[in-house]
């Protein structure tokens, strides 16, 4: 446990250090769930209808933004190599990396989808639907983006090879997420998708730290 | 251990050679009789007409994009477990006809999807998922061809390879509730009420075929893969020596 | 199974395919061109493999022959 909270509390220091990181996340964020506004145009009607849908997407895709920061600037530097190598359990010491990420990435977005939410008339049973889906959701984002970020350390086209390995994984997660809230918009409840979103989190918690910790070997050999 | 025999790439570069021709010989004669049981003998279908005729590849490929995937996902656990070289070459030999395959499952289903439900695409949940399968092939492909290191290349895909046949059913599952939920398009592709027996005999053959064309194709692109892996190796330079510039077989 | 009973009355009908030409042999031919394309690359992969190897391995062979002329001549 040592190991999972000393690597958890640097990268949390780290990044605090380098505050412009997470608000350009954030930042997309926004941006993105303006230009669809933009793009489809005003009414009202459309954009309740879409709102869910695009902040999911929006979410998602700001999260993979930031995941090319979470291996590249300890691989730079050797400490990756060390994290590797030292006799702490490295899914545990992964964890850490990935927890670290979640908090400095996935949370704002977590905390910034209400506001945004209310761009596209959301309801306040809407708005605290997308805020428990983006919360129990971001989570397994990160994990999933951390399994394609190990593998894809130092390799040519990075960020997009990245999109392109971990979007489709991500499938279930937005379904179910983006679906919460449109349940509730339908007058039905949202208890079934925010439970298959828990079962989904506690899937790729039991199996992604080590999916993870392979790849991270794999790409330091 | 026979099995660790048969992985030595030299030992497989030789069986996967003799099998080629006979299982192609095999997979045409099958191709030609299905042809002709779907194309000259079947009758029409009550409600498609001839339009329905587009299963006896629709139904093979999309069998074979899931078969592929499911073999890509085999061979990286085998070779995760036994650390053995041909397992990652497999893999890649699988990857492309995966990918030709998932592709030709949407083509297909587009051009059935249009005369009988009047759209080019519908978001159900059987061709939404084969979608998302054609982007893992495209996934593996680009992680494998990206990775300069073979080995390494090898190992990342493996890893890919695993995760994604682990998504695979969850990913169905998610989009089947999608679609049930959204109301969306209820048509079922592949439920053809009661099929005539010989539709369904045809289907059966043809699947046989393109099975069968698979193996034969992926057993002849994997023995170029191990020349290009084991090139450093004496038996690799000796056969090359035999087989004249200009290219024989 | 009468495997010698056609169902076309003639071949304008097998290409009209009672309207659906179109979707039907769109579907075909596509199916097996790709098919042969692969199968076409598969072996133009195995020819150049083959060939690039042999080129390596004629380069070897020069650089084999040329080596002892050249540590006679560096003592």
């Amino acid at each position: 446990m040592m190991g999972f909270w000393h690597v958890f509390t640097r990268d949390v220091r780290l990044a605090l250090r380098r505050r412009m990181e997470w608000f350009t996340g954030m930042f997309f964020f926004s941006v993105v769930a303006t230009l669809f506004p933009l793009a489809i145009g005003p009414e009202p009607k459309t954009l309740h209808l879409m709102g869910p849908g695009i902040l999911w997407v929006g979410a998602l895709l700001s999260s993979l933004l930031s995941l090319n920061r979470l291996f590249e600037a300890d691989a730079a530097d050797g400490s990756l190599e060390q994290l590797v190598l030292s006799p702490h359990p490295l899914p545990l010491l992964v964890m850490g990396k990935i927890t670290a990420h979640w908090l400095i990435a996935g949370v704002p977005l977590v905390t910034l989808a209400p506001v945004l939410g209310l761009q596209f008339g959301l309801t306040h049973e809407e708005l605290f639907t997308l805020v428990l889906t983006l919360l129990v959701g971001t989570p397994v984002l990160s994990m999933l983006g951390a399994i394609g970020a190990a593998l894809t350390l130092g390799v040519r086209g990075g960020g997009l090879l990245v999109a392109l390995l971990v979007l489709p994984l991500c499938v279930p997660v937005l379904v179910f997420g983006a679906g919460a809230v449109e349940a509730v918009s339908a007058g039905l409840g949202a208890q079934a998708h925010v439970s298959l979103l828990m079962a989904l989190l506690l899937l790729a918690l039991l199996f992604s730290p080590w999916a993870c910790a392979a790849a991270l070997r794999i790409a330091l050999e | 251990m026979r099995w660790f025999h048969y992985a030595a790439p030299q030992t497989f570069y030789g069986l996967a050679g003799a099998w080629i021709k006979p299982l192609a010989v095999l997979a045409t004669a099958f191709l030609v009789v299905g042809l002709w049981m779907g194309f000259a003998m079947a009758p029409s279908d009550f409600q498609q007409g001839e339009g329905y005729r587009i299963i006896f590849v629709h139904v093979p490929v999309s069998w074979m994009s899931m078969v592929i995937y499911l073999a890509m996902a085999f061979w990286s656990i085998l070779g995760v477990v036994f650390n053995t070289r041909l397992s990652g070459m497999m893999t890649r030999a699988l990857a492309p006809t995966g990918a030709v395959f998932a592709f030709l499952s949407l083509w297909t289903g587009a051009l059935w999807g249009k005369p009988m439900w009047g759209a080019w695409w519908v978001w159900d949940a059987r061709l939404t998922s084969e979608l998302i399968l054609f982007f893992l092939y495209l996934g593996y492909i680009a992680l494998t061809s990206a990775i300069d290191d073979p080995r390494r290349g090898d190992r990342a895909g493996a890893v890919i390879a695993i995760v994604g046949a682990i998504n695979v059913p969850i990913i169905y599952f998610s989009v089947k509730w999608w679609n049930t939920l959204h109301q969306g398009a209820s048509v079922s592709l592949t439920k053809a009420p009661s099929m005539a027996t010989l539709m369904l005999s045809a289907m059966l053959v043809m699947a046989i075929a393109f099975w069968l064309y698979t193996i034969a194709l992926v057993l002849y692109r994997v023995r170029t893969i191990i020349l290009q892996r084991e090139a450093h190796t004496d038996w690799v330079r000796e056969h090359v020596r035999a087989h004249a510039p200009g290219g024989l077989a | 199974m009468n495997w010698t009973h056609i169902h076309w009355a003639s071949w304008s009908d097998f290409w009209a395919m009672g309207g659906y030409g179109f979707y039907v042999w769109g579907s075909m031919a596509v199916t097996f061109l790709l098919m042969a394309l692969e199968m076409w690359q598969a072996r133009q992969a195995r020819l150049h493999t083959l060939n690039q190897l042999q080129h390596l391995m004629e380069l070897d062979a020069q650089d084999a022959a040329a080596a002892p002329a050249h540590t006679g001549s560096a003592s």
